[in-house]
């Protein structure tokens, strides 16, 4: 017993003051309660809110995990003390010990500040506004250190994640309520408000900020430069690594959205499990293709734009660069701001992954496209709801008038 | 001063409870265009006071000989006299500033607040009280805007009324040496908004009165 009882204690002591709801909420994270609801009618269910969030935090380990090896490999490779992956997904030079000390002692911070932040705002506004603490905060906490770049100061991230909560979320009443996605209001915040540490060639590769300073002070070292892929598209340069890299993921990015691999395993454990919806994956990945393809179409006749380079990328190559894959599987099936009729969840879907690539190309100054995307889509995921209800409604009241004529 | 409590009324209420902005939520796009300078809100906060007084005054004065049918184009001639009298004004005497607000000043003809007033107050109204609501009126619009811009400034340049308050930003001094880095979502207006949003949810909960359903 003994933790479990204490803090079964604590609540009985703190029942019905104002702190009531943090002392029930730690209660109920970390253990069942004893005692059950006593009247009306209830519906006993293995997966509660906490079951399916926790869910997509086990479909997210794996992301964080390669996260913290990559940060380390793409700052020893750019420094040049490794050699380049040789043997495919199980390369030694990868999955080295060096690699994951420093990958966790940079991404560790932004996942513990995320979420002391996070769930300290939460704990705030529920004994404020007098309600139990809710489960929401539990994977938008995971989710954003995977969205940032690995070198994120950590007040900025801080600052962020306040925002994102306050503005995001609770303003609207909580989760469930909320109209945007909480994490991708934290990464949209910080695109806006910080850029130079968002985008560019220096905030990729842990170091690379640092030795730019080092080298403008006088010292004579080789300038790290970690671009992503869209990054150096967007300025028409070559593309250097391989489509197998891409794939397993060992490519320069945010912390955990590099590994298309694993973000598709995580993608089916997450349909397998009934939790991430399949209609929106799938449609977002043909939404994606088609305006791929569409740019593939008319891209000779763009030769010689700054739109050149972009266009002519393979048009099942976005879903492997940059944040798509991620943005599709983890932040677009988010169930309280995605549409949720299933025609809706088509349609949304559909127009992330067409939005995402069309973003990519017409804006080679911020060439990831999937963040704004997704928060546009969020905003007319009501109003794609209504429509489909609505021919809905339409289509049986014509079947009505049929039969009563 | 020798004011009756209704003129108080008129003069103190649109700063809180009848604020333009935050409770009647008139005048925002100039809230949201302007703001994120101190200065400019400020001369902005003066020429909306300067041009809703004087309309105020002269449209009430002539309330009774205004023919309703086209009372709207009587009140667009009287603000956009005063407009271009405001607009000379600050080219004459402020060239730097009135380039910073550019087609704003010109744009107080459409403010929704100064043809609100003139509607709702002084064609019904004698001088007197239509001036104490003219004040008043533009008054709580400066207040916000100027609330509004002294965050805007502060978080998004790191200075108020362009003296620079946490050290050099490119330089590196002062709190900029620790990494502390200015906000660049304050300088766009969406941050205005969301800006303007949290001073009526801060006022809305103090004065739960004037929620709607």
């Amino acid at each position: 017993m003994g933790l479990k009882q204490n803090l079964h204690n604590l609540k009985e002591k703190y029942k019905g003051t104002k702190m009531a709801p943090a002392f029930n909420a730690l209660h109920t994270f970390l253990y069942l309660p004893n005692d059950t609801t006593h009247n009306g009618t209830h519906i006993k269910a293995a997966d509660d809110l906490k079951r399916t969030m926790n869910t997509v935090i086990l479909a997210l380990i794996p992301c964080l995990i390669f996260g913290m090896f990559n940060a380390g490999y793409q700052h020893y490779l750019a420094t040049g003390e490794i050699h380049a992956v040789s043997a495919g997904f199980f390369s030694p030079e990868f999955w080295s010990l060096d690699n994951l000390l420093l990958g966790a002692m940079k991404i560790l911070p932004l996942v513990v500040v995320s979420y002391a932040v996070g769930l300290g705002v939460e704990f705030i506004f529920a004994i404020v506004k007098g309600h139990e603490v809710e489960e929401g905060y539990l994977v938008s906490g995971m989710l954003i250190p995977l969205i940032v770049p690995v070198d994120t100061p950590l007040w900025m991230l801080a600052i962020a994640v306040i925002f994102g909560v306050v503005i995001g979320k609770e303003v609207f009443g909580g989760t469930g309520m909320n109209i945007l996605n909480p994490a991708l209001t934290v990464r949209a915040f910080l695109f806006f408000s910080y850029s130079t540490w968002m985008t560019g060639d220096k905030v990729w590769v842990t170091g690379a900020v640092e030795r730019a300073k080092e080298i403008a002070g006088g010292a004579k070292l080789d300038a790290i430069s970690g671009e992503t892929i869209l990054g150096g598209l967007a300025q028409g340069k070559e593309l250097t690594y391989s489509v197998m890299d891409q794939f397993l993921g060992f490519i320069p990015g945010s912390v955990g959205e590099t590994s298309t691999l694993l973000i598709l395993l995580a993608g089916l454990f997450l349909i397998f499990t009934k939790i991430g919806s399949w209609r929106i994956m799938l449609s977002a990945v043909l939404g994606s293709l088609a305006m791929g393809y569409i740019f593939n179409m008319i891209a000779p006749s763009m030769d010689g734009t700054k739109f050149y380079a972009l266009m002519n990328l393979e048009f099942w190559q976005h879903l492997l660069v940059g944040g798509l894959a991620f943005g599709i599987v983890f932040m677009a099936t988010d169930p309280v701001t995605a549409a949720q009729t299933n025609k809706g969840k088509w349609i949304y879907g559909f127009l992330i992954g067409f939005m995402s690539v069309m973003i990519r190309v017409f804006n080679p100054a911020f060439p990831e496209g999937v963040m704004l995307a997704i928060l546009l889509m969020n905003v007319f995921a009501p109003t794609i709801d209504h429509y489909v209800i609505q021919g809905n409604v339409k289509k049986r009241l014509k079947r009505l008038k049929v039969k009563t004529a | 001063m020798g004011l009756s409590k209704k003129h108080k009324g008129l003069l103190l209420d649109p700063l809180a409870d009848k604020n333009p902005i935050t409770v009647q939520v008139l005048g925002i796009c100039s809230a949201l265009a302007i703001t994120a300078q101190l200065k400019p809100s400020i001369i902005m906060a003066i020429s909306v006071m300067f041009v809703l007084a004087m309309g105020n005054v002269v449209i009430s004065l002539l309330r009774n000989v205004i023919p309703s049918k086209i009372r709207i184009i009587v009140q667009l001639v009287v603000v956009a006299a005063l407009v271009i009298v405001v607009d000379q004004v600050l080219k004459a005497y402020a060239y730097e500033l009135s380039k910073t607000l550019s087609v704003f000043v010109g744009l107080i003809i459409t403010n929704c607040i100064i043809m609100g007033r003139f509607e709702a107050f002084a064609l019904a109204n004698k001088p007197w009280p239509s001036f104490l609501d003219a004040i008043g009126n533009s008054a709580g619009y400066g207040l916000l805007l100027i609330v509004v811009a002294f965050f805007r400034e502060l978080l998004g340049s790191g200075s108020i009324l362009g003296y620079k308050v946490f050290g050099d930003a490119i330089e590196k001094t002062g709190l900029y040496s620790i990494g502390y880095e200015n906000n660049g979502f304050m300088m766009l207006a969406p941050m205005a908004l969301i800006v303007v949003g949290i001073i009526i949810w801060i006022q809305r909960s103090k004065n739960p009165a004037l929620i709607e359903d």
